[in-house]
């Protein structure tokens, strides 16, 4: 049964949960302490040592009644197999010779069962027909298991592979000599053939019934996760403007993982050591022993600044797509590394950070919209605003963080002002939907804003924001 | 493998699953099929139990009843900021050590007095300065400890979230090789592996290379079933008809919007709070005045205080 332990640990890993060599040594190793017995006890069992978060045991949880729901069915199929019963590991993954001659191969197996079972005579078209009606349903998932081992149906990637695999598991269950009959009795242009034909047909899409199932349960297993982690792909490579309606909830999910690698790589290292400063306190006390003779030298450990972020949102139209995911990143972001304070303005400005930590996401959204109101957008109000109400939120450890488009209408930019800000600021980045080539174009004040900024830069998809915020979150490391 | 060698002897508690399973229940700790697989597993494999989860599932009380069942010590180490190899693995008698020199500097004399050379007097010394670093002047402090029991121990590393990474670091060497490395002294290994349990809060990620090295166990919050049989484990006194509309209720409380979701631990106060007040069934405004043990933060208590009567009627719809 290595083999299913070995095959298991490899779907795990498609679906996205790391699994190491350690800890695959280590499942081996239960599988001999707990058996394979008891299908519960292996499941919590295999759960424990494979799984290293909540995330992975979810998916563990899943994708184990995926793949031994099938696991046990073939084994109870090789199982009632003559001459292989007692050693189903051996009865089922026979696919190395059925992968080289698939045709003679599986009409073997499927004769040898039904000999075991009474004998039919070696006709591959009528074990096929056999097969079709189901009567022996352990037979039927063992020839199933061999063409799709044969088709390589494990390497399915994308749902649009389907019906490519299940051609391929019919040829190799030798559907091909059906077809083949089929035609000779269509030819023949009488009422027997007719008959022969029909019943030929209803054999045919019985069996392609039984291996799209096949396909698809293994589509499941193999590729779905697969197929997910391109979509991811795709999708953080696309700007959030061009983002469907139907997209938004996968970017969700998206940027909450983003965000949690970004608070996994930049939590830790939260400390320095400053070599040149001595702690005499702890020195002294470390080298009591020594009669006070200074072997060991302590140095000070300095803590260094939890990262603060003040975001100031644009949330008018032509922006506020942007705005969403930026502040799904920060709040993703905001419970294990950074203290943050978020503004939206449009034509005036507002402290939004309230609603945003008790209302669940959207609603916020929504009510922060109506709160800062349409209107035309006031870059040079809004700074004002922020200086002269909330100047204190805003000091040498804060970064703050601007998203717009710097389109202002054509009022007063209030330089001043800005630059007020940055001087008291540590870091001001902003961030910028458009791209370069549009910025100073039009009512677009960026260029008069660029000299103040530690960093301006294009932010327009999902993979730019993560670089932006690790980038803000690094100077802080 | 030296599995054999090391765990010639299994106790009865850790033979199966249902062994574990009912051994804590003999300690009054019930266990879901997922903890008692982790504990079996942890002996099997020789492997600790890193254990994560919401404050007051009962994770540092498994640990303790695993001890209580195997009739083994249990050592408790308490991570916190600023923990050192000095407080969790060794640290040297320093005030001893210098007793020894003060007592030792008075009979210098004598002994170097026969030496003919100052070669010989050296040779002489020389064969007295290891004493100061031996097991003599070595304080244990709990992962060494552990390592030093003979009839084996449960290590509790507790709250591991809190120390710093350099202390994780300083952990993989016991959690996988069970041996504790003194320079002076050498390498002192388990002479019989500890059963170790680890347990985080997740106030930060732990690093990859813990993890790898643990069996995983998330202890979430219990169902009502679950939740009812540990309480009633606990508080026997309290009745059935109280013990159905407490959990209900603390089980509605845990779907609403609030900070600090209530856990096992509040409920059992809760119990007990509930049969000192001498109530057999929950009324509002007995809800309303008991809040506090149940919920910790202010604005949590306003919240739920609001709506205790739809709460009440909600979990009375459940519990039927």
């Amino acid at each position: 049964m290595e083999r299913t332990l070995t095959r298991y640990i490899r779907a795990l890993r498609s679906a996205g949960a790391g699994v190491s060599t350690t800890e695959a040594m280590d499942a081996a190793r239960t599988v001999d302490v707990v058996g394979w017995a008891d299908r519960g006890v292996l499941k919590t069992a295999l759960g424990t040592v494979l799984a290293k978060s909540v995330e992975e045991k979810a998916i563990h949880d899943q994708l184990f009644e995926l793949y031994f729901s099938r696991e046990a069915a073939s084994a109870a199929a090789s199982e009632g197999q003559p001459g292989e019963a007692g050693d189903p590991d051996t009865g089922r993954p026979g696919e190395g010779e059925t992968g080289a001659d698939p045709q003679s191969g599986d009409a073997e197996g499927a004769e040898g069962g039904e000999g075991g079972e009474g004998g039919e005579g070696g006709d591959p078209v009528e074990a096929l027909s056999a097969l079709a009606q189901g009567k022996n349903p352990g037979q039927l998932a063992m020839a199933l298991e061999r063409a799709g081992a044969a088709a390589g149906v494990d390497e399915i990637r994308f749902a649009t592979q389907s019906g490519y695999f299940v051609r391929k598991m019919m040829e190799s269950m030798g559907v091909e000599a059906l077809e083949a009959r089929l035609m000779e009795a269509l030819t023949r242009r009488n009422a027997e053939g007719e008959a022969e034909a029909e019943g030929l047909i209803a054999t045919r899409s019985a069996l392609q019934k039984q291996a799209r199932a096949f396909v698809e349960a293994r589509f499941e297993i193999y590729g779905k996760s697969a197929q997910d982690a391109f979509m991811n792909e795709i999708l953080a490579e696309r700007s959030f403007g061009a983002l469907g309606r139907s997209d938004t909830e996968r970017m969700r999910g998206l940027v909450e993982r983003m965000a949690k690698r970004l608070a996994v790589r930049h939590a830790r290292r939260r400390k320095v050591r400053d070599r040149g400063r001595l702690d005499v306190r702890r020195t002294l006390r470390a080298n009591a022993g020594h009669d006070g003779v200074p072997f060991d030298i302590i140095w000070k450990i300095k803590r260094k600044d939890r990262p603060k972020i003040v975001a100031v949102c644009d949330v008018s139209g032509s922006v506020a797509q942007y705005v969403r995911f930026l502040l799904l990143f920060l709040h993703a972001l905001k419970e294990k590394v950074t203290d943050l304070e978020t503004f939206a303005f449009s034509a005036h400005l507002a402290d939004v950070s309230r609603p945003l930590e008790t209302l669940p996401f959207e609603t916020a959204m929504r009510a922060i919209v109506d709160e800062v109101g349409s209107g035309g957008t006031d870059y040079g109000a809004a700074f004002l605003e922020l200086d002269r109400d909330f100047g204190e939120v805003i000091d040498r450890r804060t970064t703050v963080l601007v998203l717009g488009d710097g389109r202002s209408n054509y009022s007063n930019p209030r330089l001043d002002v800005f630059k007020q800000i940055a001087d008291q600021a540590k870091r001001l980045v902003w961030l910028c939907p458009e791209p370069a080539t549009n910025w100073g174009s039009g009512d677009s004040c960026l260029l008069e804003y660029r000299p103040f900024c530690t960093l301006l830069t294009q932010c327009s998809t999902v993979t730019d924001l993560e670089r932006a915020l690790d980038e803000i979150l690094m100077a802080y490391d | 493998m030296t599995d054999g060698a090391m765990q010639k002897e299994t106790p009865a508690g850790l033979a199966s699953v249902e062994a574990v399973t009912q051994m804590l229940a003999g300690t009054g700790y019930i266990a879901t099929p997922e903890i008692a697989t982790a504990v079996y597993l942890a002996h099997h494999l020789r492997k600790p139990v890193l254990i994560e989860g919401p404050a007051g599932v009962g994770k540092t009380d498994l640990a303790r009843s695993v001890a209580i069942g195997l009739e083994q010590p249990l050592i408790r180490m308490q991570c916190y900021e600023g923990l050192d190899e000095s407080k969790a693995l060794y640290e040297w008698k320093y005030g001893k050590q210098l007793l020894y020199t003060q007592i030792l500097k008075d009979k210098i004399g004598h002994l170097v007095e026969d030496a003919d050379s100052l070669d010989e007097a050296l040779h002489k010394l020389t064969g007295f300065q290891d004493i100061f670093f031996s097991r003599d002047f070595l304080e244990p402090r709990p992962l060494l400890k552990a390592m030093e029991q003979s009839t084996g121990s449960v290590l509790l590393i507790d709250e591991i979230d809190k120390s710093d990474e350099e202390f994780e670091a300083l952990l993989l060497e016991v959690l996988s090789d069970y041996q504790v490395t003194v320079p002076e002294i050498g390498t002192i290994a388990a002479q019989v592996p500890p059963l170790v349990v680890l347990t985080s809060n997740a106030t930060r990620e732990l690093g990859d290379a813990l993890k790898r090295r643990c069996l995983h166990l998330h202890i979430d919050f219990p169902n009502a079933d679950l939740e009812a049989r540990i309480v009633r484990t606990r508080v026997p006194e309290v009745t059935e008809r109280l013990l159905e509309r407490l959990v209900d209720f603390v089980q509605a409380v845990r779907g609403e919007n609030i900070r600090k979701l209530p856990s096992i631990s509040e409920t059992i106060d809760w119990a007990r709070t509930l049969i000192l007040l001498h109530a057999d069934s929950l009324d509002p405004a007995l809800v309303r005045s008991t809040l506090n043990v149940i919920l910790k933060r202010q604005s949590d208590i306003a919240e739920v205080a609001g709506k205790v009567e739809a709460l009440l009627s909600g979990g009375d719809k459940a519990g039927r």
